[in-house]
């Protein structure tokens, strides 16, 4: 295979116009960090974007910075953090999951795979901070939308189509996103022992209240693997972690009537401050639970979040061998891990997950599995024709990523 | 008024007859009507300088109905016209004279309310305030607000992706949105998102959203809701200069505090706002904000103090802090009523809805300033300063001789510089005709080629809501070519991989 990597957006141009005339298709990359996202890449040339690197504009007081596609996230972060703000979605490191050093990824990377956190669940997806792109169609034109600044409804927003299109839009060459202050201070409350069924319980109700809490994850049994240092007594024992951040003085405030809520006679609520909870969060977002060299296949379920305890339940009535799992998004995100299998359990775990509405997408698999199962979730027949005809308003000739989200596509 | 529409297609003109009574078919008598006396109240939406008789105008009543009118909308080759309550204010719902209007009136249901998680399904006809009155007895609200809401659709509210007050930190339409049921044009029903969060593949929903009625119709809607804040007070800081505002809510944000609404007034705008409904407003002040603060009492009294600072800092020469829930609503409702209140003084007004970037206020407002001289117009200036989207309103006489072309030119002008200086024609109002065939300020051919390859992929015969958005249609067939083939390269001299 092949590696191109132009460093401007006419170099891409050029390059997209060769493949067109040879009917070469290009698979795209940025650092490969979730390059294992999807079905497997299958071109022989591929394009990476490491060299449209840079970014061009930052203005922390309008909220907003511009950079490359091929910026890696790392030097965004890094920029950022000297004006205490940051990327509210909570971008996910895939690194760590496809067995990768962490901190790898590209801005642009994980805008086309719209990864984002925990804090999703309050602050949005990385689709709803981008407010501008260019990009390069299967055409081999550049074409830009949105801008920068934080409100605009001019034309079609293209910005949610790019974000999560798996580059099979188009080769994003630069990209503008919201910015936002970093919360003053964080807290994240740990209830030991909690069921799943209570788990979710107790999660939905705190969605529901005013404490504006910004991150809601069950870790069954396994929990205290993911607290560093992790108190002794909290070994094997489940954990339920509801995050609250802001100004110092409202933290307080809300942490302490939300305890004086969540207390009941025989019930263990731990406190982990700052750094401990923040690599807490930073675990969850990744799923590093699942990262020592296991072959286990991971699925990532979105559904109602009330469901989340039963759609579990359902599918180990169902024989489904999950070796280890735990909810984020209140319970309306489901990590799975299973004994693999060629087919990834993949009829058992969608059946599920339709009866209680949703999606399950295989995150991790080996490249046969994921060739040879649908690794989104399958659409209704109009919306899967739909889903065809936009792929090709952008990229005719499917030269971008073929194949990469759907066998047809 | 210059707007050209396109030409309306004889063939449709000539099948009106019968296309009424196959629609009669599908949904009941009265709900098909086609008399001009009642034809008349749907000729414009809130951009009343456009008017137009719709061919029929269509209530449906359910999804099979939708379904089958789009359905006979395709064989029969009419275009159709998706309309809410109709307050756009870009004229996006303006009907077309060879065009269905399909109104969303009856849908207007609320389907179910999930407070476990957070949503609740509704039907498009829904007016906005409504779901925020159907659950605030449980402490929960709908979040965007357009100061419409009383009357506008939460359909349209996806149709335009409209913004409110409390936008700048709960977002707006497309921030609060779970799931979609839409038809297409050949009748097909799909069913987008749900009650949870993210799309499996593409997304379609936030394509839908601020789509003007141009790719589908929306038939449902979940939207998310949220506990209301434990607190919030709003604080009326008074400016000498326009400047000295605009400075003072750069500094805000710049010092890490997102506030719950962050608005700005101009004194024109201001004093219409308190003779049309007296709520407090320092009538001397050149600039007004309207800054609310919400989070946990202790929070909100802390921040209190921190914005009061800086406004002093920034040379505010008043600052009153609402002392009561009442008094909060009344500092809104001079804003929220802002646009009637200008009507008042009008008589007829133009709304601008240019965003720019923040730090550009105080350059864009002296210029407007200038523009009102030119053109000899008023203008009053309403706007979300948070987010940097500005309402210019330009008053004119609708009766006056060459008013309405004057009014016209100013707005152009204005939204031209919004471009110029970084910022886009529209943050919340949608392009519609009114800012149609200024696209190219913005984007270039091959931006708007590769929008309209979009909606050839919902909309491949261009007859849902032609004419709005983009200012030259292109025939799908065209855009679908590919204009690269094997020999004739248009860099021959490049490399073979
Ligand atoms: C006094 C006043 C104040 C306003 N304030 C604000 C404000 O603060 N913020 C703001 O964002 N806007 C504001 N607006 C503009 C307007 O209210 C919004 O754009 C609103 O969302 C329009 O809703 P509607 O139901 O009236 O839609 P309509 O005007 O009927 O339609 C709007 C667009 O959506 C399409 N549409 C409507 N329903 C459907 C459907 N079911 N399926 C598909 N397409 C559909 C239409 O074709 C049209 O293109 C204001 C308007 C007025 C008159």
């Amino acid at each position: 295979m092949k590696t191109l990597a132009p460093e401007t957006e006419k170099d891409v141009t050029q390059i997209v116009v060769t493949a067109l005339s040879q009917g070469t298709p290009i698979d795209i990359i940025g650092a490969g960090s979730a390059a294992a996202l999807g079905r497997p890449a299958c071109a022989e040339i591929s394009l990476s974007t490491l060299g449209l690197n840079g970014v061009t504009l930052y203005e922390p007081s309008e909220l907003v910075l511009t950079a490359g596609a091929g910026t890696p996230l790392s030097t965004i972060t890094a920029l950022l953090d000297e004006q205490d703000q940051q990327l509210a979605f909570e971008p996910i490191d895939h690194g760590q999951l496809f067995g990768g050093s962490p901190g790898t990824g590209t801005i642009g990377g994980l805008v086309a795979v719209n990864a984002s956190g925990p804090r999703r669940i309050k602050a949005g997806a990385a689709r709803d901070h981008l407010l501008g792109f260019r990009a390069i169609n299967g055409r081999g034109e550049v074409f830009q939308s949105g801008g920068r600044v934080m409100k605009n409804v001019t034309g079609y927003d293209m910005c949610k189509l790019m974000a999560g299109s798996y580059g099979t839009f188009g080769i994003l060459s630069e990209i503008t996103l919201k910015v936002l202050p970093k919360a003053e201070t964080e807290v994240t409350l740990l209830i030991v022992g909690l069921d799943d069924d209570q788990a979710v319980d107790v999660m939905t109700t705190v969605s529901g209240l005013s404490h504006e809490v910004s991150g809601f994850a069950h870790l069954p049994a396994v929990g205290s693997d993911f607290v560093s240092p992790a108190p002794a007594e909290l070994a094997d024992r489940s954990l339920t972690a509801l995050r609250l951040e802001g100004p110092e003085i409202s933290v307080k405030t809300r942490k302490s009537e939300l305890v004086d809520y969540l207390a009941e006679p025989g019930r263990q609520i731990e406190q982990i401050h700052s750094l401990a909870s923040r690599s807490l969060w930073a675990k969850l977002r990744d799923a590093t639970l699942f990262r020592h060299g296991s072959s286990d296949q991971i699925w990532r379920i979105s559904s109602v979040p009330t469901k989340g305890a039963q759609l579990v339940k359902d599918l180990m009535a169902k024989q489904v061998p999950v070796t280890c799992h735990y909810y984020d998004w209140a319970g309306g995100l489901i990590w799975l891990a299973v004994t693999p299998a060629n087919d990834a359990h993949a009829p058992a775990i969608r059946d599920v997950t339709d009866i209680h509405t949703g999606h399950a997408t295989l995150i991790r698999a080996s490249d046969d599995v994921r060739a040879s199962i649908p690794v989104f979730h399958p659409q209704p027949v109009a919306l899967a024709a739909l889903t065809k005809r936009l792929r090709t308003s952008f990229d005719p000739q499917l030269i971008f990523n073929r194949g990469r989200v759907r066998e047809d596509l | 008024m210059h707007l050209s529409m396109p030409k309306p297609e004889q063939e449709i003109l000539r099948n009106r007859t019968r296309l009424i009574e196959r629609l009669r078919e599908i949904v009941p008598v009265d709900n098909v009507i086609d008399e001009e006396t009642q034809l008349r109240a749907y000729e414009c939406d809130g951009l009343t300088m456009y008017r137009q008789l719709p061919l029929v105008v269509v209530l449906p009543e359910n999804v099979e109905q939708v379904s089958k009118v789009m359905a006979l909308a395709n064989e029969m080759n009419v275009k159709i016209v998706p309309r809410g309550a109709g307050t756009s204010l870009s004229g996006g719902s303006l009907p077309l004279g060879d065009g269905i209007l399909l109104g969303m009136s009856k849908f207007n249901r609320i389907l179910e309310i999930d407070y476990a998680n957070r949503c609740v399904q509704v039907q498009p006809g829904v007016t906005n305030l409504a779901i925020t009155k159907a659950v605030e007895h449980e402490g929960f609200y709908y979040a965007p607000d357009p100061s419409s809401q009383i009357a506008c659709s939460i359909g349209g509210n996806v149709g335009e992706n409209s913004g409110g007050v409390h936008c700048l930190k709960y977002g707006l339409t497309t921030n609060n949105l779970l799931g979609l049921e839409i038809v297409l044009m050949d009748g097909s029903v799909l069913r987008l998102g749900g009650k949870y969060l993210d799309s499996d593949l593409y997304d379609v929903m936030g394509l839908m959203t601020g789509s003007e009625g141009l790719l589908g119709v929306i038939t449902e809607v979940t939207v998310r809701i949220l506990q209301k804040p434990e607190a919030a007070r709003a604080l009326l800081l008074g400016f000498p200069s326009v400047e000295s505002g605009a400075d003072c809510v750069a500094a805000i944000i710049a010092a890490g505090i997102i506030p719950g609404g962050l608005e700005m007034m101009d004194n024109l705008a201001l004093v219409a706002a308190e003779d049309f409904q007296s709520c407090g407003y320092p009538r001397d002040a050149e600039a007004l904000i309207v800054c609310e603060l919400d989070g946990t009492m202790s929070e909100v009294d802390h921040l209190m103090t921190i914005v009061s600072q800086i406004a002093k800092d920034q040379g505010a020469n008043s600052t009153k802090a609402s002392q009561s829930e009442q008094e909060r609503v009344q500092f809104w409702a001079g804003r929220k009523n802002a646009f009637p209140a200008v009507g008042a003084i009008g008589p007829d007004y133009m709304c601008m809805d240019g965003t720019i970037p923040r730090n550009q206020l105080g350059f864009v407002l002296g210029a407007i300033k200038k523009l009102t001289k030119k053109y000899g117009l008023r203008c009053a200036n309403v706007f979300h300063a948070g987010d940097g989207n500005m309402h210019p309103l330009i008053l004119y006489d609708a009766n006056k001789e060459g008013d309405i072309e004057k009014a016209e030119a100013f707005g152009a002008e204005i939204l031209k510089l919004s471009v110029a200086v970084g910022g886009v024609l529209t943050g919340e109002h949608g392009v519609g005709v009114e800012k149609r065939d200024l696209m190219h300020t913005m984007f270039s051919e091959t931006d708007l080629k590769q929008q309209q390859r979009v909606k050839c992929a919902f909309d491949p015969k261009h007859r849902l809501n032609p004419g709005k958005v983009f200012p030259t249609l292109h025939r799908c067939a065209e855009l679908g070519k590919v204009h690269v083939h094997k020999g004739k390269l248009p860099f021959p001299d490049l490399p073979r991989f």
